[in-house]
């Protein structure tokens, strides 16, 4: 089986799970006790939260452990909404190809009276920062911008977005599940008031990620209940977890540079193989794009029975396809890049990542190009396209 | 598993696919935004489906379905096809997952839609009523689904 499906989730490695073991072994004391099995377990997860921090060039107190990225998401864009309704702000700013777990959240906000812009991208999937600047006004109370997408893979200008909040005084956030341990990250070079990270996205477990919140920016409780977390976020910490995200983490960030490469490398090859299928695009920017993201629409087919049959040749991969999410319709990311609906529906993540091989890719080009060629054969959008009774959408 | 072993197996092996070029009744249903298109070719003699063949823009169920509901009028009088329903394509599939019920319920229409295009190229008389329940949302299942 090739596993190419890394945006998803990524196979938790074997550093993390030995670590996880021997916490299970060691800390499984209770980090709020004073005796010493409790105080052991306070170490190790003080030391976690120092490693964590590092990596995104932090400080160790503003991190704060969480069950995953949507709750850190979640948090951080509540909190803010809280804060800035407060001094009268009700206004927030974020992107239209954000995770749900953002989009959702400022919706459910929408009901508690808060105003929503919704930043359109360019073709390419990428924010603009003059757009942004354009739509902060005084009452805004955050801006949310993630770092990269999780469809498409398109890197956004996070720096520059965070100098702008920085300079007009509105708290920055960025959802960066995709980008931690891919992507070089520095919380004071680049401006993030608040980001949220995912442990199973860099071959750590799920079930754990972290919310860095800088130091003296507010940050309310979602879960209440015991002083875990300085009195942020309620109940027993899960230690193996997070201490395997912390070494899985630190891991990354110390391999990142050759990890990337070779990503991106199996990335350039696999782009390179399947746009030499007739009417095929690639979906987001080929230069601003996550090391191995690759993102596909091919037009006259439909996106999940190009995935199983995908998965019949051995290889995992993902679709934004509305038949493979069960809602109704094609992603959104997609659609705000401005792939009609009939295309949106026919497309193709793979997502590669420091485990695969260019024997990986040569093989996932060879089959992508025979399902995709069987699956028009027997499609009447496909003919009516060659037919000339429809016009094509991707040249 | 999302779908049962019929589904994936009509889904993997799909019966009838392909187009009859001198076909008597031709029906096309659904539609590309949605993400489902299915196109129903006959070939009828002395009112009987002797040849069928199908063409799908879709999902794994799409193509299933369509294939289902070509074995099941396949050597069939025209008008026991038409009363194929539905809920019998999703049956001989052993189900279908909820979300995925619209599916069966274009394999319905596009075999009624090629019977109905059969019917006017001959000249054969018939009850609007034959073609339409009633129920308008059966018919725009497309701009809502379920």
């Amino acid at each position: 089986m090739i596993y190419a499906d890394n945006a998803a989730t990524t196979k938790t490695s074997p550093l993390a799970q030995k670590v996880m073991l021997d916490a299970m072994e060691r800390f499984w004391g209770n980090p709020s006790s004073l005796h010493t099995p409790g105080q052991q377990a306070r170490e190790a997860l003080q030391s976690a939260r120092e490693a964590v921090a590092k990596a995104i060039g932090a400080q160790p107190r503003e991190i704060y452990f969480t069950s995953g990225g949507s709750e850190a998401d979640n948090q951080a864009i509540a909190s803010a909404a809280k804060v800035g309704a407060k001094r009268g702000k009700k206004h927030l700013i974020t992107t239209a190809i954000e995770h749900h777990a953002v989009l959702h959240t400022v919706e459910e906000l929408k009901k508690d009276g808060f105003e929503v812009t919704l930043i359109p991208v360019d073709e390419s999937g990428i924010v603009k920062v003059s757009d942004v600047a354009a739509a902060i006004r005084e009452d805004t109370a955050l801006v949310s911008v993630m770092f990269a997408n999780n469809e498409i893979g398109t890197i956004q200008p996070v720096a520059e977005i965070g100098a702008l909040c920085r300079e007009k005084g509105v708290p920055f956030h960025t959802d960066a599940v995709q980008a931690a341990g891919h992507l070089p990250i520095d919380v004071n070079a680049q401006n993030i008031d608040m980001l949220s990270l995912s442990g199973h996205k860099f071959h750590g477990p799920r079930g754990v990620g972290a919310l860095y919140v800088r130091r003296g920016a507010p940050l309310l409780t979602l879960i209440h209940g015991g002083a875990q977390e300085s009195g942020r976020r309620a109940g027993t910490e899960n230690l193996p977890a997070i201490l395997g995200m912390a070494a899985a983490l630190e891991d990354a960030v110390a391999h990142m540079e050759e990890n990337g490469a070779h990503a991106a490398r199996l990335r350039d090859a696999l782009i390179d193989g399947l746009s030499r299928i007739p009417h095929a695009a690639l979906n987001g920017s080929r230069e601003h794009r996550l090391p191995g993201n690759v993102n596909f629409c091919f037009e006259g087919i439909e996106g999940e029975s190009l995935l199983l049959l995908l998965d019949d040749k051995g290889i995992a991969a993902s679709s934004g396809s509305a038949c493979t999410s069960g809602s109704l319709d094609p992603s959104h990311v997609l659609l705000a890049i401005g792939r009609p609906h009939e295309v949106a529906h026919g497309s193709l993540r793979l997502s590669l990542d420091r485990e695969n091989t260019m024997e990986d890719v040569e093989y996932i080009i060879k089959a992508a190009t025979e399902v995709v060629n069987y699956l028009r054969d027997m499609s009447p959008v496909w003919k009516a396209l060659q037919r000339g009774e429809r016009d094509y959408v991707i040249q | 598993m999302l779908y049962s072993e019929k589904v994936m197996d009509h889904f993997r092996n799909p019966r009838n696919v392909g187009e009859i070029a001198d076909a008597d009744g031709v029906g096309e249903v659904g539609n590309a935004k949605c993400g489902d298109i299915m196109k129903m070719y006959l070939k009828i003699e002395d009112g009987v489906i002797a040849d069928v063949k199908f063409e799908t823009f879709g999902c794994g169920s799409a193509i299933a379905t369509s294939s289902m509901a070509t074995e099941l009028i396949k050597g069939k009088p025209v008008d026991e096809a038409l009363k194929l329903t539905n809920q019998a394509v999703v049956e001989a599939l052993d189900g279908l997952p909820a979300h995925k019920i619209h599916c069966s319920v274009l394999a319905e229409e596009a075999v009624r839609a090629a019977i109905k295009d059969y019917y006017d190229k001959n000249g054969i008389a018939y009850e609007p009523e034959q073609f339409c329940n009633g129920d308008c949302s059966c018919c725009h299942e497309h701009d809502h689904h379920e």
